[in-house]
């Protein structure tokens, strides 16, 4: 139980931008609580790849965090602040979630589907105005869609489909971006582009970025972090290779596994050989 | 599917908003000229006293009826397509409207206007009819905490059908006489009233849709999915109350004059988002004036194809509306979401 203490949520000296603190949830209908006492912090900057088996409560943490699911217990704090006190609008203007979702209902095109991302920040009659215009654009071009603006969203590729929900992201100009699975039903080069997009925006632009990840190769060579959650608990937190550990990877996700390193970035490379014996 | 380029803007909104008034003054311009009796506009012209009566008594109340339902039912089935993530979804369909109708049939039947005669009985019925109707359909068609768009079209026909035995039920034990005229309202028509009912009904609808186009915003946010919304800073649930009630309450004031008129707000919600694109900042005024156009335009065929009797205009809708049912099934089948 030693090693699986959780590193500090956040940098020494940085408060956190996003931090949940003695989480309590259930399911409704469920037995038992999912979380009951969680806690993680996100800060500045950084990005960290959630990791777990199925059903270890990724997607619900990421509900959690975002602000879309209400904690039975605990806090939510942004910036400081408890998130249940803030309007929906004015949360939506610092945290963007993508979820896993189904397609548009109606064939808005791309721009109109990126554009909805500035919504929170429009008046009650406001069509979008030159401001919005050049978010959307930048957003667009972040994620390598600036061609695409004018095709209808039910017609692209579903990596760009995926591309243009993260541009929708990156239009509201959040501080925190959480994402659940963007790579789910990608390829590996439109899987590779979108965890290079994350990195970059964490980088370059200060983003606090957390996506959620089957692939623990690629969140190790990309996310700064890696937090992994077994059973609705936080069992390791900290860099991909001090949590990333044959034992670790055997109790989790009951897998024999060799941990061997990537000569090119470093980072460690799980090869897993067979069930758990 | 569709025709309009790039975003909302202000000179696009305008512009569609201006050509439809001037497709609804055009169409109740030719609505109010054509009948059965041959008079037209130039009688109005030549000061022929009964040319003016037949068509300022006659045609001109009917017709505008005619546009305010139309625009009332247009609106509702763009916010109930968008709300309840089901582009099949329409008032008629979902049995919102049936139960509107059973509402101001029973306050009728009960004697309640006679009893009552400073509230409008009939049309607060008919609203708690809808509003309990759309209750009941976001009670039963939740499935794993999503809107699940085939229950809900399932519930509708079986409300419908219970609708019309609770009101053949009804009729059957109150006296007939005061109901005359029941199987054409069953239908929908469009009736001959006085001014001051078409101005309290266009009142409540003109607000109703008003106050809905204010959500233009938050309808696109909620059809694009509930997470999406609650993520892009909409209050879900208080929103989607507050819209599918402007829905309902359009409906029950149109349905309690003209009865259940039908797949209005199926058919129009799709033709102006073919016109128009899908942004309900323009869809919901748009699909309110094309609705107009649409029942003045198919009243004014049901007076007069078969003059000199009348059809009720229920029979034009759903006629067109049943064969656009299918259309839009067939064409929204194999889509992941609509399953």
């Amino acid at each position: 139980m030693n090693d699986a203490r959780p590193e500090p949520a956040a940098a020494p000296g940085t408060a956190p931008v996003l931090e949940a603190i003695g989480l309590r949830y259930r399911h409704p209908g469920a037995p038992s609580d999912l979380f009951d006492d969680l806690s993680i912090g996100l800060s500045t900057g950084g990005f960290v790849g959630l990791i777990g088996p199925n059903g270890s409560g990724k997607t619900t943490l990421v509900r959690l965090l975002g602000g879309l699911l209400r904690p039975a217990g605990g806090q939510v704090r942004l910036e400081g602040r408890p998130m249940s006190a803030l309007p929906p609008r004015a949360r939506a203007c610092r945290i963007a979630v993508v979820l896993q979702e189904s397609p548009l209902l109606f064939n808005f095109s791309v721009l109109e589907v990126v554009l909805m991302g500035r919504a929170p920040r429009l008046g009650l009659l406001g069509l979008e105005g030159p401001k919005d215009y050049a978010a959307a654009r930048a957003a667009l071009r972040d994620v390598d869609l600036q061609g695409r603006e004018g095709r209808p969203i039910q017609e692209l590729s579903s990596g760009e489909r995926q591309r243009a929900l993260i541009a929708r992201a990156l239009a509201q100009e959040p501080r925190v971006l959480l994402m659940d699975e963007p790579t789910a039903f990608l390829d590996m080069k439109h899987a590779l582009a979108i965890y290079e997009i994350l990195g970059r925006l964490s980088r370059e632009q200060g983003l606090a970025v957390l996506a959620v990840s089957h692939d623990l190769n690629l969140a190790a060579r990309h996310a700064g972090r890696l937090v992994l959650l077994h059973l609705g608990r936080l069992v390791a937190d900290g860099p991909p290779d001090r949590v990333l550990t044959p034992e670790r990877i055997r109790e989790v996700y009951e897998t024999e596994a060799e941990v061997a390193r990537d000569p090119a970035s470093g980072a460690p490379l799980v090869l897993p050989k067979g069930p758990r014996r | 599917m569709r025709a309009a380029a790039g975003p909302l803007t202000w000179t696009r909104l305008l512009a569609s908003l201006s050509l439809l008034l001037l497709a609804l003054a055009l169409t109740l311009l030719v609505g109010a000229g054509v009948g059965s009796s041959g008079v037209g506009l130039g009688d109005l012209l030549r000061r022929n006293d009964d040319a003016a009566v037949m068509i300022l008594r006659l045609r001109l109340p009917r017709l505008l009826l005619a546009a305010i339902a139309g625009a009332a039912l247009g609106s509702a089935g763009a916010v109930f397509q968008a709300v309840l993530r089901n582009p099949l979804a329409d008032p008629y369909i979902l049995g919102v409207s049936g139960g509107a109708a059973l509402g101001a049939f029973a306050a009728t039947a009960a004697g309640l206007p006679a009893l009552l005669p400073f509230i409008p009985v009939r049309q607060t019925f008919a609203f708690a009819g809808a509003v309990l109707t759309v209750a009941f359909i976001f009670a039963l068609s939740r499935v794993g905490g999503r809107l699940a768009s085939y229950p809900m079209l399932l519930i509708g026909v079986v409300t419908n059908t219970v609708y019309l035995a609770l009101i053949l039920f009804i009729e059957t034990i109150v006296e007939l006489t005061r109901l005359h005229g029941l199987r054409l309202w069953m239908i929908g028509s469009i009736p001959v009233e006085s001014y001051p009912v078409i101005a309290s009904v266009g009142a409540v609808s003109l607000f109703g849709i008003a106050a809905i186009s204010l959500f233009g915003r938050d309808l696109n946010l909620l059809s694009a999915g509930e997470d999406t919304a609650r993520s892009l800073g909409v209050g879900v649930e208080r929103t989607r109350a507050l819209l599918v009630v402007l829905g309902s309450l359009v409906t029950a004031a149109v349905v309690s004059v003209t009865g259940p008129v039908g797949f209005i707000g199926l058919i129009v919600p799709h033709v102006a988002r073919i016109l128009f694109g899908p942004d309900h900042r323009l869809l919901v005024p748009a699909s309110s004036l094309i609705g107009a156009v649409f029942l003045a335009a198919s009243d004014t065929v049901a007076r007069t194809v078969m003059a000199p009797t009348e059809l009720p205009v229920g029979v034009i809708t759903a006629l067109c509306g049943g064969p656009f049912f299918f259309w839009i099934y067939r064409r929204q089948r194999g889509r992941t979401y609509f399953e």
